[in-house]
């Protein structure tokens, strides 16, 4: 059991409490925070594999701005708890049970079939290098996303606006 | 100049380090358990938020193809998944709030039909 | 032990640090408290605290002791987790970015382990930085949903809004120092910043080539004062606009946890404004010849001190203070001899300076909030979007301009 072992389990354990969590919690605050547990725990994953910048990428704007933009939403709307109705029966006895056992054998299956890869690099990948390689061969996909954040906008300010009468 | 590795000291013996296959189980746990969550939630907002756990668990998946086949085109793909989901879960907010606002709720279940 | 050092190294040396900082930190907080009260004070010409100890200098214990007092009242119909969850959450992310600043450049040996005079020293020590200020948002959201009040709703989006706007302009306006320095390393930018033009004026980032980054400081620091919820830009938590804003429903210890959050942001953004765009803890003198005697200027600073504060001190009014002025004198013309010693000039430098600077930075952000009117929520939100995020971008497009003609 070397650290880095122990340190995935940890944050492999985190994150997959954090998603059962987003499941059975019944108030949308409380699964909006379970799913910021995750990327948390995601990001320090990438930290675990070399990816300084993706993680911090991660926390900067998946956690720290998508996810705002969630409770944002979740706080205006004041969503409440959900009702809690029981699953029926078909979902009880037959759904459960066969969606853990499809889980499980996919799980086990991705795990066999890559069993033989190994990590290569065992250093941290520097910014510099993954900029380069962004700003060189992949910029015109770069360009193409700024155009899309700009369309979002737009899009989402003009879905938002209330309705005056023209 | 040091890494986030470097820095903890985490020394691996041997050269030993956390096998590919285990990110790659992780991913599908946590993608197995979004669907499991878009499935079975009723609320709009928790569904959406079942999608930003399904793309998550891929970037995940990419980070750790990216880390063991040595490339680092992994990395800029997980770049731009998560520029799109910024711009996807931008749009999706608005449309919520469109909907609470015109139909009052946020059960899927009840706005499922185009008229009321 | 040695040996011991060299296999554990994160217990026996990054621990002790954690632990000195930690304890230097929350004093730090309690007397910025004090410094803020007395500042303030005697801008508006009145004396502030001055009967607990002498010149007040209990007031952040009596402080602490009636927070720890007080009855902890919960509002009825909140939500327990989150209401628990937003102070820890402030706190916590606020006190925990000192962890990647940089007070030195010497190293010091702890049983055989050379170690910096920083907790760590990340690569991507300013993306970190960024990283715990995005989540920072959380716990002011939180904390207004969670008290089930529609003032505390009301002030926590205001101001998770106004955080989130000016976190942009924050990010943006670092880039041209990034840019110049070419990298993320808060250690390799302060060092990037050695050197002096004509001999005596500092390399800095505010001075510095190919581009002064004069905006980029402007617009850092006025985005900093936002993010942190201080005046000018604290609309969402004075008393007379929204009763208090997203921390109305919080008690004693609770409500010092935001307090302290909001101190500690303060000193991180002292220090990184310090970092970034002031040399951080390099000295604005040279260091050779005609100047070093400049490097004997903290055991000088130390030994004025001192004695300033024992000629003050034995003719002060109250019994207690003619003991403890005096001592407090006495152990800063101590440290002033501590300084003179060989070898340790050195390495006192370093972290004089870099504490000097952080000083005067917040002693410019309680300035500001004595002597500034508030801004109106609406115009806080223009001034943010409109005018300093335009000015940030074209920054970048002018730092970028000049590192490309200067280059070859």
């Amino acid at each position: 059991m070397t650290p880095q072992i122990a340190i995935f389990l940890v944050l492999a354990a985190l994150a997959v409490a954090g998603a059962v969590s987003l499941i059975l919690q019944r108030h949308p605050i409380h699964s909006a925070l379970s799913l910021i547990v995750v990327m948390v725990a995601l990001a320090g994953l990438y930290l675990l594999q070399g990816a300084d910048f993706i993680a911090a990428v991660q926390i900067i704007v998946y956690a720290g701005a998508i996810m705002v933009l969630f409770v944002f939403v979740i706080m205006l709307l004041n969503a409440g708890e959900e009702e809690r109705t029981n699953l029926s029966r078909m979902a009880q006895y037959v759904g459960v049970p066969l969606g853990v056992v499809f889980l499980v054998e996919v799980a086990y299956w991705v795990g066999r079939a890559t069993s033989h890869m190994s990590q290569s690099t065992p250093q941290s990948v520097s910014t510099h290098d993954l900029s380069t390689l962004l700003f060189r061969e992949y910029v015109f996909p770069f360009e193409l996303t700024s155009f899309l954040i700009l369309i979002a906008i737009l899009g989402a300010l003009v879905l938002a606006r209330r309705e005056d009468s023209e | 100049m040091e890494g986030v590795l470097d820095v903890v000291g985490v020394e691996s013996p041997g050269g030993v380090v956390v096998p590919t296959s285990y990110y790659l189980v992780l991913s599908a746990v946590l993608f197995g358990l979004g669907v499991v969550a878009f499935v079975f939630k009723r609320n709009i907002i928790t569904v959406f938020m079942s999608i930003e756990l399904m793309l998550n668990a891929v970037n995940l998946a990419f980070v750790a193809f990216s880390r063991a086949l040595g490339q680092m085109q992994g990395q800029v793909f997980v770049f731009f998944v998560i520029v799109v989901a910024a711009a996807e879960a931008a749009v999706g907010m608005a449309i919520t709030i469109v909907i609470a606002r015109n139909r009052g709720t946020l059960n899927v279940e009840r706005v499922d039909t185009l008229k009321h | 032990m040695n040996e011991f050092a060299a296999q554990h190294p994160l217990l026996i040396v990054a621990l002790p640090k954690i632990a000195v900082l930690l304890f230097v930190l929350l004093t730090a907080l309690a007397y910025l408290t004090w410094f803020e009260r007395k500042v303030v004070a005697h801008i508006q010409a009145r004396w502030g605290p001055y009967r607990v100890g002498p010149h007040g200098l209990l007031q952040p214990l009596a402080d602490g002791l009636k927070f720890l007092f007080k009855e902890d009242v919960t509002p009825a119909g909140a939500d327990r987790f989150t209401y628990f969850l937003a102070p820890f959450l402030s706190l916590s992310l606020a006190i925990t970015s000192i962890a990647v600043i940089p007070f030195g450049p010497k190293e010091f040996t702890v049983f055989g382990q050379s170690t910096p005079l920083a907790i760590t020293n990340l690569n991507i020590g300013l993306l970190i930085l960024f990283a715990i200020t995005s989540l920072g948002v959380y716990g002011v959201a939180l904390a207004g949903w969670s008290s089930n009040s529609k003032y505390s709703l009301l002030g926590g989006l205001r101001s998770s809004a106004q955080m989130v706007s000016y976190e942009l302009t924050l990010t943006m306006s670092v880039v041209g120092v990034i840019l110049m320095a070419g990298t993320f390393n808060l250690s390799e930018i302060v060092q990037a910043q050695q050197g002096f033009f004509w001999g005596f004026v500092p390399r800095w980032n505010l001075i510095g080539a190919p581009f002064p980054q004069v905006i980029g400081f402007v617009l850092f620091f006025t985005a900093a004062v936002a993010e942190t919820n201080r005046a000018p830009f604290d609309l969402v938590e004075a008393e007379q606009e929204l009763v208090g804003g997203f921390h109305t429903e919080y008690a004693s210890f609770k409500f010092a946890m935001f307090f302290m959050a909001e101190y500690s942001s303060m000193i991180t953004v002292s220090c990184l404004a310090t970092i970034l765009f002031f040399g951080g803890w390099l000295s604005p003198f040279p260091q050779t010849g005609l100047w070093t005697w400049t490097r004997y200027i903290p055991a000088a600073t130390f030994a004025i001190a001192g004695v300033a504060l024992i000629i003050h001190g034995v003719r002060y009014l109250t019994m207690l203070g003619r003991v403890v002025l005096p001592a407090l004198g006495v152990a800063l013309c101590a440290l002033a001899v501590l300084f003179i010693r060989p070898g340790a000039p050195d390495f006192v430098q370093g972290p004089f300076w870099f504490l000097l600077k952080i000083s005067i930075f917040i002693f410019i952000y309680v300035w500001l909030r004595g002597t500034l009117p508030r801004l109106r929520y609406d115009r806080l939100m223009t001034f943010g979007w409109k005018v300093l995020l335009p000015l940030a971008i074209l920054n970048v497009v002018i730092t970028s301009l000049a590192i490309v003609l200067t280059q070859k």
